[in-house]
């Protein structure tokens, strides 16, 4: 396929060349590009860089300079990735910092220096005490700096509301200033990423606007205690550094298909400061959201993400040399017994991932069908102040969700002051405390598991309603602290029952008494990894993300066992995981990878259907300007086959309406005599007409000489895999080289609903 | 950035933490002193020692030593950058939906006067009006394009709104 078409353009290339008359050898302005909300054409994208590229190429052997230049071309992928980098990391960096300290904002404020975090404001300080580790005296509580009292109801209900009073403030800013700079910068991002990179155009969205508003407001939205994560929209904010850097270079600005190789790798970077896993992000990029992954892309985004990974370092935001918050490193071993409750893990992962999909999906519908749509700021309102009055009460909630997830994942050491980790301590113990023996739970603990229960309830329900609200917000970070959660409450059960019955078969070979023999923080990590894999469905790049965040090579197979049962689980009560389910919401005209099975044929499928006015078509030297401009006016669509005349109906070609459009207006204002009345041709010499004429309009050079076709009776099975592995936009249907009728992607992802008996209207876009 | 850490440490950005559990009648305690990496241990940093000589190693094992690092001035500089690009888009923020209805309401009464000033002031023969109009074009026309590209965002925006919040077809 690829050597027909540059075959065809370089015969095309030929043509143009001699002909005085020829205006069109200087190329249109703007031909070439697509319109909003409209998908590329990614053959025609290639077949343009293959072109571009032998052009440098031939062009190189003839100066010093231009071989430079080719070099220099050469090199602008890689030096984009080094950008992309550079400022992914960065804008990371800067959004951990800010959100480590509008977080405690929302709390008190550190008097000595006010942009401390509390962390950082007792960072120094030497009154903090081994049973009060966090309190400093630079550190206020809000009512402690008001009233001068630390005790009382008086300072706890102020404590209360202004805890209220900050987030409803920090959610009103986040919302109004999406609504007013970039409506764009809203929801996760990951979704209409994933549509981007299969070929569609959103002006806009990787925009600059889009860029500073989701940074900014991606702060406010997490520090106002939402339950939401950074780690989806950083993807969306990597994406707009990438698109910011592709205008920098000709190569990738004006090519959409260039352009989506680098985002994809951008993508790469973004998961990378999100969770500081570089290979997960590469991973995560190839399995979840790109479309077309060569191999060059793979090494790109591999050394995008490391350069990502690399700057947040040296940015260290969290003070830990970590580059996420909730990293965990210990290496006590598991045993075979335990992966009955990792897979069981698993199966609730698959669960939460299900119950999550339908409930958000349904409510996401009610709010674009019903009245709800239309008061987003009240939404965002009522939802932050309802989960801001529920999540105080409880320490377990009144936290950053990452700081939550960080005390669920860790082991409980000697010195861990936490609740979770108030265990019996046995007086008369002898060895060292930092290697912990299994010892019965101490009422610290108890009251810690009521508090998560609550917790985890919470979170299930209010995660459903947040997530798709237009404020930034990813989805990562609740999902995890649900598995989180549910893992630790199941792995202290584990533990406690191995501790009360030494004697049962399966502990007796695997929990001597005094050993250490369940970790209740790995089984959080497994809950995590479970019902992150449920809701997103990924599986490879989550049990590698999860590893890397763990450092530890021994628990892979846990992770595997937990992400693959829990994908087993979801998969069974619906095929698709959250993001395909928001696209198909939306109805984005997105190929997704399953099989088709049905047996329809072409015919069935092509445009005009039996009862239809004929096809639209364009002769290739009988229709004069007048004519074209009827058809583009009384026609919506976005290209015309050309064929040899209307008796024979012979396929000479297909040309895209907007280039149609763009090459008459620049004809009609720039060459003389180009009238309503000229006859428009598409051969190479003009045709024989009669002097009295007025003079032709050579279109030669927009045609497309080499459509895809395909006969009537292909399956539709065949078609459907040249749609999607060679990202074509339209197809056009032939018999015996006589053209019968054309499929769109529009049309191909219709037919693919009604199979599967869903509405074909819900296919907005083309 | 890091080689300037790692020469001047500023005596704020290091630290090394221990944390020592109860040991027989000592309480629990924690010790923060600004030591280098390699002194960062329970003999260096535990001062005053609060158990017997012979007693310092087994208390010793059960303290736990961090070493950490952090960096104040990047903390600042992000914090003070990112208020002050939040406070700007707030200022922005209010211009364009509440002041800038205000003037245009009020502009618009005078609009027409304005607009038959001009007429009649480029109509007037100046000496040097080439000149003085070639400036004042020059000027115009750099605000006219700002002014064009101004526009032109927030006919975007508007179309992106319509989209997003009115009309629900993309990001719902």
């Amino acid at each position: 396929m690829a050597e027909g078409v540059s075959s065809a353009t370089s015969t095309e290339e030929m043509n143009g060349s001699g002909n005085l008359m020829d205006f069109l050898d200087e190329p249109f302005p703007d031909v070439g590009t697509y319109e909003d909300f409209h998908t590329i054409d990614w053959l025609r994208e290639k077949s343009r860089d293959t072109d571009r590229h032998r052009k440098i190429t031939s062009k190189s052997k003839e100066s010093i300079w231009e071989l430079i230049k080719s070099l220099l071309d050469a090199w602008s992928g890689w030096l984009v990735m080094l950008l992309i980098g550079l400022l992914s990391g960065t804008l990371a960096g800067v959004i951990d910092l800010a959100v480590d300290w509008m977080t405690d904002l929302k709390e008190g404020v550190c008097l000595s220096v006010f942009w401390y975090s509390h962390e950082q404001c007792c960072w120094t300080s030497n009154e903090t005490t081994f049973a009060d580790r966090d309190k400093c005296p630079q550190w206020q509580k809000w009512a402690e700096l008001m009233t001068g009292h630390t005790e009382g109801a008086g300072v706890y209900m102020l404590n209360y509301f202004l805890y209220v009073v900050w987030a409803l403030f920090f959610s009103f800013l986040a919302v109004s200033l999406v609504r007013v700079f970039a409506p764009y910068a809203c929801g996760s991002g990951i979704p209409e990423i994933k549509t981007i990179l299969s070929g569609f155009i959103i002006r806009g969205y990787l925009g600059k606007w889009t860029l500073l508003i989701k940074t900014v407001t991606l702060v406010l939205a997490v520090s106002s205690g939402l339950s939401l994560g950074k780690e989806g929209p950083l993807v969306h904010v990597a994406c707009c550094c990438g698109n910011l850097f592709c205008s920098l270079f000709s190569k990738y600005s004006k090519n959409e298909g260039k352009r989506r190789e680098v985002l994809s790798a951008a993508a790469a970077a973004g998961v990378s400061v999100a969770f500081g896993a570089p290979i997960g992000g590469v991973l995560f990029s190839l399995e979840e959201v790109s479309y077309y992954f060569p191999l060059k892309t793979l090494w790109r985004s591999f050394f995008a993400a490391l350069v990502a990974a690399f700057t947040l370092r040296s940015i260290n935001p969290f003070g830990n040399n970590r580059l996420v918050l909730f990293y965990v490193e210990y290496h006590t071993p598991w045993y075979m017994a335990e992966l009955v409750p990792f897979i069981l893990l698993g199966v609730f992962g698959g669960l939460w991932g299900t119950l999550f999909i339908r409930c958000n999906i349904a409510w996401c519908r009610r709010r674009k069908t019903t009245l709800l749509g239309k008061y987003p700021v009240l939404e965002v309102i009522v939802v932050t102040g309802v989960t801001a009055i529920l999540a105080f009460p409880n320490p377990y909630t009144r936290r950053s969700t990452s700081e939550l997830i960080s005390e669920l994942f860790n082991d409980c050491g000697a010195l861990e002051s936490s609740q979770l980790c108030d265990y019996v301590n046995n007086s008369n113990m002898t060895r060292p405390v930092d290697d912990i023996p299994d010892r019965p739970a101490g009422p610290g603990v108890y009251s810690a598991l009521w508090q998560l229960t609550l917790a985890l309830v919470f979170k299930i329900v209010i995660t459903i309603f947040t997530f798709g609200m237009k404020i930034p917000s990813g989805l990562f970070i609740p999902s995890m602290a649900v598995g989180a959660i549910a893992g630790r409450i199941v792995g202290i059960a584990v533990e406690q029952m191995a501790y009360h019955h030494h004697d049962w078969i399966i502990f007796k070979s695997w929990c001597r008494p005094g050993a250490d023999c369940v970790t209740p923080g790995l089984y959080a990590m497994v809950g995590a990894a479970a019902c992150l894999g449920g809701v997103t469905r990924m599986t490879v790049s989550l049990v590698v993300i999860m590893f890397e965040l763990t450092g530890g090579l021994e628990y892979i197979v846990p992770l595997m066992a937990a992400a693959v049962t829990s994908k087993w689980v979801a998969d069974a009560f619906g095929k698709e995981g959250i993001y395909e389910a928001h696209i198909q919401l939306n109805g984005y005209p997105y190929l997704d990878q399953d099989e088709f099975t049905h047996r329809t044929l072409a015919t069935d499928v092509m445009r005009p259907r039996r009862n239809e006015p004929p096809l639209s078509l364009l002769t290739q030297d009988s229709t004069t300007v007048e004519d074209v401009e009827t058809l583009i006016k009384e026609t919506d669509y976005n290209g015309f086959p050309v064929v040899v005349s209307r008796e024979s109906e012979r396929l000479i070609g297909f040309v895209q309406r907007r280039d149609l459009i763009l090459a008459i207006k620049t004809a009609r204002q720039k060459q003389d005599g180009v009238v309503s009345n000229s006859v428009v041709y598409f051969t190479e010499d003009a045709p024989q007409i009669p002097l009295s004429n007025p003079q032709p309009l050579k279109l030669r050079r927009i045609l497309n000489l080499s459509p895809f076709t395909v006969t009537d009776h292909t399956p539709m099975e065949t078609v459907v895999d040249i749609f999607r592995k060679l990202g074509l936009r339209q197809c056009l249907v032939t018999r015996s080289g006589r053209l019968l009728g054309i499929i769109t992607k529009k049309d191909v992802l219709r037919h693919m609903a009604q199979m599967m008996n869903q509405d074909p209207g819900s296919i907005m876009f083309n | 950035m890091r080689g300037q850490l790692s020469e001047a440490k500023n005596s704020e950005d290091i630290r090394c933490k221990c944390i020592c559990p109860p040991y027989k009648e000592t309480k629990g305690q924690i010790y923060n002193q600004n030591v280098s990496l390699k002194d960062c241990n329970c003999l260096h940093v535990v001062e005053p020692m609060p158990v017997d000589g012979k007693d310092v190693e087994a208390y010793c094992l059960r303290c736990e030593c961090k070493y950490e690092e952090r960096s104040s001035g990047t903390i600042k500089v992000t914090i003070i950058i990112y208020l002050s690009i939040l406070g700007l888009l707030l200022l922005y923020m209010v211009y364009l939906t509440l002041l800038e209805p205000i003037l245009k309401r009020r502009l618009f009464g005078h609009s027409q006067l304005i607009q038959s000033d001009d007429d009649v002031g480029d109509q007037q023969p100046f000496a040097n009006a080439h000149d003085v109009l070639s400036r004042s074009r020059s000027r115009s026309n750099m605000l006219n394009k700002v002014e064009h590209a101004q526009q032109r965002w927030r006919r975007q925006v508007q179309e992106q709104r319509k989209s997003v919040f009115d009309r629900h077809v993309v990001l719902s």
